[in-house]
């Protein structure tokens, strides 16, 4: 049977997907289907990928001489827009608005998100956020790094700062909105049988994502307002001539950012239970931790922001216990890793592409996890802070953590998506390019950091050329390695081998409707009767 | 039939109308989901409004502890009355959205429309009267990037714009929050004209309901931290 549907496509009729079911511009840009609204996001986000990753490849280059290649004013530009748009426009939305739109629905049994049209509203926030971006590049960019930090952006700045921040300020609400239809449909949408406790941890930790999100972005939401004011109007909030407090602006901006951290790893974590327990062949070790871990990483992330501030006139005191609570953070972060290392104990450990992404994610997040707590420190931090240090600390854990975690996520589920497999040769190719190419653009940077080579100028002494060398060297493999799965994803749409239903013989609802799924995503809700991760003894999948 | 009352959630067992009546839409089981999960999203938006709030109340209170001789002085200008008759025309135009969203719930259509309509009446007020505080705040030069003039007490001036400022940042954007209900309350006015909200589908107006409250909750903070705290009568 099998045979014949391979051998004359043509001859059978398709059965009827989310994707084939409709082939008009209409049925996209009008589509309340949360799996459509998510190809929607990934096109979008891939883009705004592709330029910010320009960005990076442009000031790694004027990394390459110690004099550099551009003036210091086009690099503070281009490092600032690579921030902007990696963070807000990439990071933020990537695996809660592709990933997660698409799966949380049917991995908990439901026919969508709670509102399905404040969805695709979210999507158009997106868009028009991001095109305000888009413009403050065309016309020149932004010089104020991707922290907007006052009264340099409010006052001094000659950039396009008012079009970026509100760039931001707008993306902030599609934010707003995917976190707040997550926390409803977890809550009101599960298929009976599925409880809290047979939740997927993927669906856990979207969930304990979408409670910062509804918690940290509205407060960017008014300090961009407020700075967009103080740029037009000079009220004077934050200009410390007429005794305004940039301080302040510091205080307002990272109670988001620093949350927003654990938006951009969170869902990646919960990407990582899955991929672990499918390649394992075991049930997650110590669910329950997991589980609340992530609740707990979500509680504690409000209450450390003062660590970017140790050096930015912040009380003694203040730095003291902020620095206590950043250690306190990095218990539930580290009970996840334990958990992981544990659950693949005595497991059948297969050797997929997802799963080389989460040996990745594994290894690069404890580095960038560990090197956090030097920073933490007060006394190691006066030493690293404003540092490339910092840059290796954020980019081991947002790109070696988080992107790992997205791209593990793109590999595991893009059967589920689009139906079809991609070449796995060149998938364990690029995997390794990235693992490689992340390591070598990155620990460089850590040493730099140590021996004092300060962020954000364009120039350096000549001592520090050799490892910046090797840093860009790193980027160009690192580039080449994002660059790949793009080609062979788009391939395997049209190329591609038929993934069938269960490629990976994965558990969990979404495994067991069709690839791709139907408009509704199952014909009747299902009922949900086991926990998850159900794998078995792992003797009897090896025999 | 208008005059039958149907109390909230003893609906006739097995009696459910048709989806005409009671909206219910295609991904939800139950119209009692389909309510629940409106409402759980209302009250999360306003979470994220306190949020959005607390960023410029903890702003008012970073420069009042900061300045709290400028932020006396600027007292005067505060017009008690006004804020007060302001606040009073709010609570009441609680009372009547409150009532408003029990007549739906009971599918009593024309106490609803009525009731939305006052509703309105009291926002409008609010936002006159509004309106005329802010006008006279004009005409003294004391609007912060405009005309900022401080005569009262000229030591005071750089920190008495950032009080002005924060007093028109925060009323503003809660007499935006106004208007935006305002027009809320008019697209449920003329839904319930033509009679849309029964006993069985009353969501958007419970929903409006809590985001009114919430609006007016907000100026029961700032009624008294902006007109209350350190007033001293004008000369
Ligand atoms: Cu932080």
């Amino acid at each position: 049977m099998a045979t014949i549907v391979q051998g004359t496509p043509e001859a059978v009729a398709e059965p009827v997907d989310y994707l084939n079911v409709s082939h008009t511009w209409k049925s996209w840009l009008f589509t309340t289907d949360h799996k459509r609204i998510a190809v929607l996001y990934l096109i979008s986000i891939t883009l705004m990928f592709v330029l910010g990753g320009a960005a990076a490849v442009a000031f790694r280059i004027n990394l390459l001489s110690p004099e550099g290649v551009f003036s210091a004013e086009t690099y503070n530009r281009l490092f600032s827009m690579h921030g902007i748009i990696m963070v807000f426009f990439f990071l933020v939305p990537s695996i809660p608005a592709t990933l997660a739109n698409f799966l949380i629905p049917i991995m908990i049994g439901a026919k969508d998100l709670a509102f399905p049209r404040i969805n695709l509203l979210s999507w158009y926030i997106y868009v028009v956020g991001a095109l305000f971006a888009i413009y403050a590049v065309v016309r020149g960019g932004v010089d104020t790094g991707w922290t907007f930090y006052a009264p340099f952006s409010s006052t001094y700045s000659n950039s396009y700062v008012l079009a970026a921040a509100f760039g931001v300020f707008i993306a902030g609400f599609s934010s707003i909105l995917t976190g707040l239809n997550f926390i409803v449909t977890v809550h009101k949408m599960r298929a009976p049988g599925m409880t809290w406790s047979r939740l997927p941890l993927f669906v856990w930790s979207n969930y304990a994502t979408g409670l910062i999100q509804v918690l940290g972005t509205p407060v960017l939401a008014i300090t961009m307002l407020l700075l967009a004011f103080e740029r037009i109007a000079h009220v004077g909030i934050f200009d410390p001539n007429i005794g305004g407090d940039p301080i302040l602006f510091q205080h307002l901006f990272w109670f988001y950012s620093h949350p927003a951290v654990y938006i951009m790893i969170l869902p990646g974590m919960g990407v990582i239970s899955e991929i672990i327990s499918c390649f394992s062949r075991k049930r997650v070790f110590g669910y329950n931790f997991v589980a609340f871990s992530s609740m707990a990483i979500a509680v504690l992330s409000f209450v450390v922001w003062g660590h970017h501030m140790f050096i930015t006139g912040e009380s003694m005191y203040s730095s003291i216990a902020f620095s206590i609570l950043s250690f306190l953070v990095a218990v539930p972060s580290a009970i996840k890793v334990f958990n992981w290392t544990a659950t693949m104990y005595k497991g059948s450990i297969s050797f997929d592409t997802p799963m080389l992404y989460a040996f990745g994610f594994i290894g690069l997040f404890t580095i960038g996890g560990l090197t956090g707590l030097f920073l933490a420190t007060l006394a190691t931090d006066v030493a690293t802070h404003g540092t490339y240090f910092v840059v290796a600390h954020f980019h081991y854990v947002m790109v070696g953590g988080m992107v790992m975690a997205y791209m593990g996520g793109l590999h595991f589920w893009w059967p589920k998506i689009t139906g079809r497999m991609y070449s796995e040769a060149w998938s364990k190719f690029s995997a390794l390019l990235v693992f490689v190419g992340f390591n070598l653009t990155f620990f460089p940077q850590f040493i730099l950091g140590y021996l004092g080579m300060p962020r954000r100028y364009h120039n350096y002494p000549p001592e520090f050329q050799t490892l910046n060398v090797l840093s860009t060297a790193g980027a160009s493999v690192l580039g080449l390695g994002y660059l790949l799965p793009i080609i062979y994803f788009l391939h395997s749409l049209k190329y591609g081998a038929r993934a069938g239903n269960n490629p990976w013989g994965a558990a969990g609802l979404e495994w067991q409707i069709q690839s791709p799924p139907t408009t509704f995503n199952f014909d009747e809700t299902p009922v949900v009767t086991e926990e998850a991760y159900n794998y078995g003894p792992v003797e009897e999948i090896v025999g | 039939m208008a005059e039958t009352i149907v109390p909230v959630g003893h609906e006739p067992v097995g009696h459910e109308p048709p989806p005409e009546v009671t909206h219910l839409r295609h991904h939800f089981a139950t119209t009692e989901q389909q309510l629940d999960a409106s409402m759980l999203g209302m009250w999360t938006f306003l979470i994220t409004e306190v949020l959005f709030f607390g960023g410029m109340f903890t702003a008012y209170a970073v420069y009042r502890f900061m300045y709290p001789a400028a932020f006396a002085s600027t007292s005067v200008y505060m017009d008690v009355w006004l804020g007060g008759i302001n606040t009073a025309v709010l609570i009441c135009s609680s009372l009547t959205m409150a009532m408003a969203v029990r007549s739906a719930q009971l599918s009593r259509e024309r106490p609803l429309v009525l009731f939305l309509i006052l509703t309105m009446i009291f926002g409008t007020i609010f936002l006159v009267i509004k309106y005329i505080e802010w006008h006279s705040k004009w005409v003294e030069h004391l609007v912060p990037g405009f005309n900022f003039q401080y005569n009262e007490a000229p030591q005071y001036t750089h920190h008495a714009q950032i009080l002005f400022f924060l007093y028109f940042c925060m009323t503003g954007m809660h007499a935006l929050h106004m208007i935006v209900g305002l027009g809320l309350l008019t697209y449920l006015l003329i839904q319930a004209i033509r009679k849309v909200f029964t006993a069985y589908y009353f969501t958007p107006v419970e929903m409006i309901g809590l985001y009114w409250h919430f609006v007016d909750i907000v100026w029961i903070f700032l009624f008294p931290l902006l007109y209350l705290i350190g007033y001293h009568h004008p000369k």
